[in-house]
């Protein structure tokens, strides 16, 4: 008889509820307020929550991978066009920013374990000396591109090549690397060379930008010790975040700057 | 209520991020130093190397990968496994091809 199975069903549904709901002081008690009740305990909870961040991180790493991958085939494909225009790039201001990015990493581990020690003041020090590090690292990334801006390789209607057609234009650069002017053909396929490191450094600096938004508003809260009184997946999930927009530009900085200097 | 965030996660102390943040620096410098030299064949080899080794040293210990759960490990394994397919099979169709004919 369906409708009894239907009535039965419904009855007990509602008399689960009803306990549920004269239990919620109890229940409530017994665990701590950030616990959901769909996990069974925190260790539970913050599994998933770092589980979930990684799921993320992939998507991110697939992201820059693609980049990656183009960055290296243009490479193959045209390689004295990327030499040349690597041998642009400055490499102490690249040098810089590379420890720039540690230390902001080494900031923000030490603000992961702060949260967990529940050290509010040192939690509050290390978030904001890592959102200076992330500014300074942005700062230097500015200077950078205004070199590039004021050379012309920025790539669009007001890309030059004189610095790859007569590389002594450039007395700065040719003292240092002695280049070989390049053919007009071969010398125009610069302009991917600075298409893919705008893109590839500027897809990183919008990574910045937002976690350095994300920090202001933790800076904010663990003012208010918000992170320290147990529930710290916050914190370490951005310092996830954080530390993997470090790796990618420890691989930027080896791709961009460094592996050409020779050729 | 006890203290609540005593489950069995790992607390990575600051002996170890400060270890991690001079091999990182040195590392940097290393690499650095070694775009200088004329190694030939050899520079974007050592460059993306030292690159590595510092990613991986960020993966295990700043990210806490390490001390993490199996399923995390999993996790960034696959991560990095699919990776590798993505550049490696891309890579080598692009430099097998017929040299010219692009």
């Amino acid at each position: 008889m369906p409708d009894n199975t239907v009535t039965s069903k419904g009855a007990l549904g509602a008399a689960k509820n009803a306990d549920s709901a004269d239990n919620a002081d109890i229940l409530h008690a017994d665990h701590p307020p950030y616990l959901r009740h769909h996990f069974n305990s925190a260790e539970q909870q913050a599994d998933a929550a770092s589980f979930a961040m990684w799921l993320f991180l992939l998507t991110e790493v697939m992201f820059f991978g693609g980049l990656f991958t183009a960055y290296l085939i243009y490479r193959n494909w045209y390689y004295p066009a990327f030499v040349a225009g690597s041998h642009q790039l400055n490499v102490v201001w690249g040098t810089t920013n590379t420890f720039v990015l540690i230390f902001s990493s080494f900031t923000m581990a030490m603000g992961v374990w702060c949260a967990e020690t529940r050290r509010r003041k040192g939690l509050v020090l290390c978030l904001t000396l890592t959102f200076i590090l992330g500014l300074c690292f942005l700062g230097i990334k500015t200077i950078e591109y205004r070199e590039k801006v004021e050379m012309h390789h920025v790539p669009g209607f007001h890309y030059s090549l004189q610095s790859f057609l007569d590389p002594a234009s450039n007395p700065e650069v040719f003292k240092e690397y002695h280049d070989k002017p390049l053919a007009l053909d071969m010398a125009r396929h610069t302009e991917i060379y600075f298409s893919l490191y705008f893109l590839m450094t500027g897809m990183h600096a919008v990574h910045m930008i937002i976690g350095i938004g994300i920090l202001a508003f933790m800076i904010f809260r663990a003012r208010a010790g918000a992170y320290t009184a147990g529930h710290v997946t916050f914190v370490e999930n951005f310092g996830l975040y954080w530390h993997f927009v470090d790796i990618v530009w420890i691989y930027l900085f080896a791709l961009l700057y460094l592996i050409s200097r020779h050729q | 209520m006890s203290e609540p965030n005593e489950h069995a996660h790992h607390i990575v102390g600051p002996g170890v991020y400060v270890a991690i943040l001079f091999a990182l620096l040195i590392s940097t410098a290393l690499t650095v130093w070694a775009s200088f030299l004329e190694l030939g064949f050899w520079n974007p080899i050592i460059a993306l190397a030292i690159a590595t080794a510092k990613a991986t040293l960020v993966v295990l210990f700043f990210m806490g990968v390490k001390y993490s759960t199996k399923l995390t490990k999993l996790t960034v394994f696959a991560g990095i496994f699919t990776f590798l397919i993505l550049i490696s099979m891309t890579l080598s169709d692009y430099i097998s091809r017929a040299w010219g004919s692009w």
